[in-house]
């Protein structure tokens, strides 16, 4: 760099050092970013992985409505079973099985007491109490979601609300069960109060420790003020997303006696949470997003207490199915049911040539055919959660029909399709509308179809949330739709900012430390599970480049088999110096990286690798499943139900498992002399228990 | 993907990339996308196709295969580079699209130039500790927050007070508010380390 001599040189050569410190400190900048944006990008993929494997989950049921014909009364009880859950109550029935009366407080308990109407000294003292870790009491909790079920009950489906320019309008997205975060906005924002009104956009529960806490709080605030505070449905507030992320499980660990009601009253209260919030008529609030054939006035008009679960009522894939019933009988069966109404959604007839009578005897044929209908119509018939306050088991357009011939006559699966989109759909850059396969609900929308929706009603501004922001937030869509997402360090610690909007004036954000290393850790780790849970498919795809059978294949091969299997559309290239340690010569011992890659994983020894494979790769879907079949959530399910339900799911799987194999797997367990499992202790006996670093 | 290449030979000066003067005796044969093993320098060719296109796709916030022009000099440097900003904007002039966004095909085309050429090489361990040592006109081993602040954010190619900042919340030794800078260097190497080596 020169020597000091006079100040020309010398600035001259502070000038240099500078552009060098410069340089390359931009370039550690510059690295620090494209880690993080590679974790980000991890942590994206393996999510929406998940999110497919709900809807294989779905395809799944479907599957067994479609193909599986239930040999005996006993067969039929279990599957049907399986689909009877989350029904509708009648009002009184509610109040009987919900009951909080009868339930004692004890002496012992030291938490905060509810008395109703409630006031702002009651919510002051539950913010208190849940601060310091207190639990409110079951009696209370189903107190409060009676009352707030009657007052939702009055609310229409999209709340009005409006401002003047002195009152704030805060609106908040997914919180996820993370109550830090809720109590972060509440400190830097202030509490609900006739001048603060706030909205929460959907998605309270699933995931985060404390849902319930959530809940109390967002319902108790409603309950206060009533008329400052909002809260739209999301995805989440579904029951059977909440069998599969978390939030059942949470309840029933908190009160093993009355977690059942409370989750019976939790379904029941989320089907009556308005769907979306129009502020000043100008900026409409929905925590998915729109499709193409978003109707407002529809949604105004529906029932939406009809849809305890949106993703209960899946269409049938009927175009290939229909021609060959054609062809059998010369006409359609299909379409109409017991009652000649057109509004049951389309049901596929597929006979199972297994075991269908021999087609030869096409009048046998057709007779058992007609009654394989009949059943396939009446199970479809249960899935649609009919509100058993009405008298007969009416569709919903003949309900109409009585009612009000004036009415329009939508069919259920138009406002299904509705009220499926507002909940699930996210907006995509190109224009355009397309089904959101990744997600397997709603729908992709572009910025053409918000363009004509704002247009159509008149509105200036969409916001929306489901989607985790690194942010918090983000605009899209020429700025028209808003994404607000307030759950912050959503997937791990530091991976993202939470963030609340407040209508008026600039968005705000929660800033929360983001500690790169640590989050990257937990990414890899998640990715690493997964790759453990490929590794038979993962040792066909590395055999197959690895001709000569050296065992060893290049670092370049490694990358493209690995997305070949794992479909992540991950940087594997830009990821390998994680995910594999040691290499020679640019080139991967894989069995030996697939052997420690077990090693990590492996928790009991004594279970066969490739049943830990499998268990691990549907561990998700299997705890869902049991958890449908536990239908009174007791944490009991009989060892033939278990015995049953694992052929079931191993069939549709494929997944090739031995008698022994499966008892094997019991024994492992302790089970009780009356032949019941308990199989919160069997899901925990294979759970892989995730450990956050200290 | 066109295959409209232009034949690079391999040169140790660092022109403008101008290749037309250069055609002569080709040492790289530029083949289409190869598949299956990959040996010689076809494969060799594909593999950093390969690593440009991941690390651009980090940055394709849409998915259509374009990033905007301003994250381009993050790519670059997270492929292994070193390129100041003048280098960066120079490269940018050539790729960037009017609406200011940039697209997979040119920058494939443009950073595989760059990487075979070996251009922007890291900056040496005792470079860097020299250019510290410069700003450290005493000569105790560490500098002020004062005079860094002034050095890097009026000379050279200059901060911005956010990039400033954030460099400060790190370096800085929050009791005696002063650059350790041998410490802070070792410590940034290592970091680096640990991820992303990247071999040509």
């Amino acid at each position: 760099l020169g020597t000091l001599s006079s100040p020309n040189s010398l600035r001259g050569l502070t000038f240099k050092a500078a552009v060098l410190i410069q340089q390359w400190y931009r370039r550690h900048v510059a690295r620090l970013e494209m880690r993080r944006r590679c974790t980000w990008r991890i942590f994206q993929s393996i999510e929406y992985s998940c999110e497919q494997d709900q809807i294989k989950l779905h395809n799944f049921f479907s599957y067994l409505m479609d193909q599986f014909t239930p040999s005996s009364s006993k067969e039929r009880d279990f599957i049907s079973r399986m689909f009877i859950s989350g029904e509708s109550y009648k009002e009184a029935e509610l109040e009987k099985y919900c009951d909080y009366e009868s339930i004692e407080v004890p002496d012992s308990y030291t938490g905060p007491h509810l008395s109703f109407p409630l006031l702002p000294d009651h919510a002051t003292a539950l913010l208190e109490a849940f601060q310091q870790k207190q639990q409110l009491h079951a009696r209370y909790v189903l107190n409060l979601l009676h009352e707030t079920r009657k007052h939702l009950k009055q609310l229409p489906n999209i709340s009005h609300v409006s401002t003047c320019y002195s009152e704030e309008v805060t609106v908040c997205g997914d919180l996820h069960g993370q109550l830090d975060d809720l109590f972060l906005i509440f400190y830097k924002n202030g509490l609900p109060s006739p001048s603060k009104s706030y909205v929460f956009n959907g998605d309270f529960v699933d995931r985060g420790k404390q849902s319930l806490e959530i809940l109390v709080i967002l319902f108790t605030f409603l309950l206060i003020y009533p008329k400052e505070v909002h809260l739209n449905r999301g995805n989440h507030e579904d029951h059977m997303v909440n069998l599969r992320y978390g939030f059942c499980a949470g309840l029933s660990t908190i009160s093993r006696v009355h977690g059942k009601k409370i989750l019976r009253m939790f379904q029941n209260v989320f089907c009556w949470l308005p769907l979306a919030t129009l502020i000043d008529q100008k900026v409409l609030i929905i925590h998915g997003g729109i499709s193409d054939t978003t109707d407002l006035e529809m949604l105004e008009k529906i029932q939406r207490d009809k849809f305890i679960s949106v993703l209960r009522l899946k269409k049938r894939k009927e175009s290939s199915r229909k021609p060959q019933i054609e062809a059998v009988n010369g006409e359609s069966e299909a379409g109409t049911d017991a009652a000649g109404n057109e509004a049951a959604p389309r049901l596929s007839l597929q006979p199972q040539s297994a075991q269908a009578p021999n087609t030869a005897n096409r009048l046998e044929f057709s007779r058992w055919l007609r009654q394989t209908v009949q059943e396939q119509i009446d199970t479809c018939r249960r899935l649609m959660d009919i509100s058993e306050s009405e008298p007969e088991e009416l569709t919903y357009s003949s309900v109409v029909s009585l009612k009000d011939v004036d009415e329009p006559c939508w069919t259920r699966q138009e406002e299904w399709k509705q009220v499926l989109d507002i909940l699930w759909s996210d907006p995509m850059p190109q224009e355009g509308c397309r089904e959101n396969k990744v997600r397997g609900g709603g729908c992709y929308f572009g910025p053409d179809v918000t363009e004509k929706f704002l247009d159509k009603y008149s509105l200036q501004f969409l916001i929306r949330s489901h989607e985790c922001k690194q942010e918090g937030y983000e605009f899209c869509h020429n700025r028209k739709v808003l994404t607000i997402f307030s759950a912050s360090n959503y997937y791990e610690i530091g991976s993202n900012r939470g963030a609340y909007y407040q209508a008026n004036k600039t968005a705000h954000m929660l800033t929360m430390t983001q500690r790169i290393s640590r989050v990257e850790e937990s990414a890899f780790r998640a990715l690493r599970e997964k790759l453990f849970a490929h590794t038979s498919a993962l040792i066909t795809a590395f055999r197959s480049y690895d001709g000569d059978n050296t065992g060893k294949i290049t670092l370049s091969n490694w990358a493209t088999a690995v997305e070949s299997v794992l479909r992540l559309g991950l940087p594997w290239r830009m990821l390998r110096p994680q995910l594999v340690r040691s290499t020679e010569d640019g080139m991967l011992e894989y069995k030996s990286w697939l052997d420690d890659l077990a090693m990590e994983q492996r928790s009991q020894e004594h279970i066969q690798s490739s049943l830990l494979e499998v268990i691990y790769r549907n561990r998700s879907n299997l705890e869902t499943i049991f958890r449908i079949i536990d239908r009174d959530h007791s944490g009991l399910i009989s060892f033939e139900e278990f015995q049953q339900t694992w052929k079931l799911f191993s069939s549709h799987m494929n997944i090739e498992l031995t008698d022994d194999g499966i008892n094997d797997l019991v024994r492992s367990i302790d089970f009780n002399k009356d032949g019941n499992i308990d199989f919160n202790e069997f899901l925990e006996a294979f759970r892989l228990v995730k450990q956050r670093p200290s | 993907m066109e295959h409209d290449w232009k034949i690079v030979q391999q040169s140790s000066d660092l022109g403008e990339g101008k290749v037309s003067d250069r055609t002569k005796a080709p040492s790289w044969r530029i083949a289409p996308k190869v598949s299956g093993c990959s040996s010689g320098t076809d494969g060799l060719i594909a593999e950093i196709e390969k690593k440009i296109t991941e690390a651009f796709e980090v940055f394709d916030r849409e998915s259509n295969k374009t990033v905007d022009g301003r994250e381009i000099g993050c790519i670059i440097r997270s492929l292994g580079c070193f390129p100041n900003e003048a280098e960066v904007q120079e490269l940018l002039a050539k790729i960037e699209e009017p609406d200011g966004f940039v697209h997979l095909e040119n920058f494939l085309r443009v950073m595989t130039e760059v990487l075979l050429d070996r251009r922007f090489q890291p900056i040496p361990e005792d470079v860097i500790l020299h250019a510290f040592e410069a700003l450290d006109e005493n000569k105790c081993g560490y500098i002020t927050k004062e005079d860094l602040v002034k050095h890097l954010t009026e000379e050279g190619e200059r901060f911005t007070q956010e990039e400033m900042e954030d460099m400060l919340v790190v370096a800085l030794d929050p009791e005696t508010n002063t650059l350790h800078y041998r410490d802070y260097r070792t410590k940034l190497v290592v970091d680096e380390t640990k991820t992303f080596p990247f071999n040509v």
